[in-house]
């Protein structure tokens, strides 16, 4: 049973992890039709800018502030610099590019800080709350800044008319243009927003993976497992996505193919979804909503 | 008179394909101007080509100023707002969204919200249904909510493609009545595509009737009104 309920807790705190990566996923999805898979690899990046904004005296949550902003203005840049260009170009050239990205911020990473592996702090006490080891307050804290996050992103896009542009551009590009929306900046803007919600997965998950250049891979993979299962292009159900996966991936882990093979069972997901359910869960019933 | 918008030797192409010949016209402030012709003749390129929404060559001006090598959103932002072929419905957006929208580019809050309020008076039906996903409105329904967007953008001239299509004459006449109200209480010029040539010919000042991708003719309505072989030839009554 204690063990029942540590599984359910660190596979919630994952959970809240993966959810992010999804969401991130999603957000250049619905807009762009693309799938970024340098979005570990952004988000990577942006955690060693945590790290050494904090190693030189920065206060946590102030670099935590800080690599948000700067990783929103990386992920825009990117997108008006790199992307732009290749509005026209073939579905392969894109993925050739998002291939080259991921390998250009790994070895960056790589050559700016070294391979080794360091230890990134966490912001919240150290202990747990049962005080018998099952819940630790970083999962406490992991699980509640993603939530509040969501929360955020939620009433930006549903109480604010940059939101709305945002969504329309998203599904009608050519009629938000005739409503004066600036399509493009639109998509720039849902790149940065991207990378900044990785850059907060990232620094999330570094207390507990340890920070190194290769440590966001397996999670892209989870990442993208719970957007899939979310139905790809529904920003709640990567959310939800991202739960449901972190929480099987540790029981299935635990209980049933041992840790070593729990990242074949994000690969049985995303084949599974997409042989048995390529909609997702929630594909169909929300799938305009944002 | 002057012209709220003028074209000349507006030519319009999809990829390799010449769709618009060095088309020339001008439509009055305040005025309705018709723009007629058989399927395939190039009328919504015309207005696709005023809002630089294909490749196009030759010049635009909006009241005298150059817009030819404007983005689509910009033009819009100077005041053109262009109901589309289809409509455009953001189908996912509820109905308050798709009105709302034009929020984002108005500066003046208190003026758009009187445009809101206008839309409702216009068309109450909307104001019913302010919460409904846009995509389960009515073929009509969905028409209105074309126009009263590009109202909430508080236009100075309007361009219609086809507001009549697919709808039930009874709404038909109702969606002209309004237009004609809107062009006459808030100042709105028009350019007008229509099939139903008779229709629009009541309703506009001008026509320009064309074909394949070049002006045949152009006068005012009454001309065309009374011309029975020039009806018979080009607009089939
Ligand atoms: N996206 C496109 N790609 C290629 N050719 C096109 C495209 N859109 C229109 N055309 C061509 O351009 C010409 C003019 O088309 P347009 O849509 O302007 O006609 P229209 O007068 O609006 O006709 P309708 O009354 O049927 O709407 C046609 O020959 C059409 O085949
Ligand atoms: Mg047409």
């Amino acid at each position: 049973m204690e063990l029942l309920l540590q599984q359910i807790a660190s596979g919630l705190t994952s959970g809240a992890i993966y959810a992010c990566v999804a969401l991130g996923l999603v957000m250049i999805y619905v807009s762009t039709d693309h799938i970024n898979f340098a979005q570990g690899e952004m988000a990577m990046f942006s955690t060693y800018i945590a790290w050494a904004l904090i190693q030189a005296g920065v206060s946590y949550w102030v670099a935590f502030g800080a690599t948000m902003v700067i990783a929103f203005a990386g992920g825009l840049l990117i997108q008006r610099f790199i992307l732009k260009p290749l509005e026209h170009a073939p579905v392969l050239a894109l993925v050739v590019c998002f291939i080259a990205l991921l390998s250009i911020f790994n070895s960056m990473a790589g050559v700016i800080w070294s391979f080794t592996v360091k230890q990134f702090p966490s912001p919240f006490p150290k202990g747990d709350l049962t005080g018998a080891g099952l819940v630790s307050y970083h999962q406490i804290g992991v699980v509640g800044v993603t939530v509040v996050m969501l929360g955020l992103l939620t009433c930006f896009f549903r109480f604010t008319t940059l939101g709305l542009a945002m969504r329309a551009a998203a599904q009608n590009a050519s009629s938000a243009r005739l409503m004066g929306v600036r399509v493009s900046w639109m998509l720039a803007l849902g790149w940065g927003m991207a990378a900044a919600i990785g850059a907060v997965a990232g620094m999330l998950v570094a207390p507990i993976v340890f920070l190194d250049p290769n440590m966001m891979t397996g999670i892209l993979t989870y990442g993208f497992a719970a957007a899939l299962v979310g139905g790809i292009g529904n920003p709640g159900g990567a959310v939800i996505g991202g739960f449901v996966v972190g929480v099987l991936e540790n029981l299935v882990g635990t209980y049933i193919i041992g840790n070593e093979l729990k990242l074949s069972f994000a690969l049985v997901i995303i084949v599974g979804v997409l042989l048995l359910k390529p909609a997702g869960l929630f594909g169909r019933v929300n799938v305009k909503r944002v | 008179m002057t012209a709220i918008l003028e074209a000349t030797g507006l030519s319009a192409y999809y990829g390799p394909v010449r769709a618009l010949y060095e088309v020339d016209f001008r439509i009055e402030t305040g005025g309705v101007t018709a723009l007629l012709g058989a399927n395939g003749a190039g009328k919504t390129t015309t207005l696709r080509a005023v809002c630089n929404m294909v490749r196009r060559s030759g010049t635009t001006k909006l009241n005298g100023q150059d817009i030819s090598r404007l983005a689509t959103e910009d033009i819009v932002r100077l005041g053109v707002a262009h109901v589309p072929e289809g409509r455009g419905t953001f189908t996912g957006l509820t109905v308050e969204e798709n009105l709302k929208l034009a929020f984002h580019v108005r500066r003046d809050r208190a003026a758009a919200n009187r445009d809101l309020d206008l839309v409702f008076t216009y068309f109450p039906r909307l104001k019913e249904r302010v919460r409904q996903q846009a995509g389960t409105l009515s073929g009509g329904e969905q028409q209105m909510l074309a126009i009263s967007r590009a109202l909430m953008l508080g236009p100075k001239l309007m361009l219609l493609d086809e507001p009549s299509f697919g709808l039930a004459p009874l709404v038909v006449q109702e969606i002209f009545r309004i237009l004609r109200s809107i062009n006459e209480n808030e100042h709105v010029s028009m350019l007008i595509v229509e099939q139903n040539a008779a229709l629009a010919l009541e309703l506009a000042d001008h026509v320009y009737l064309l074909e394949t991708g070049r002006v045949v003719t152009s006068g005012p309505s009454a001309m065309v009104q009374n011309d029975e072989a020039l009806r018979r030839a080009y607009l089939g009554y």
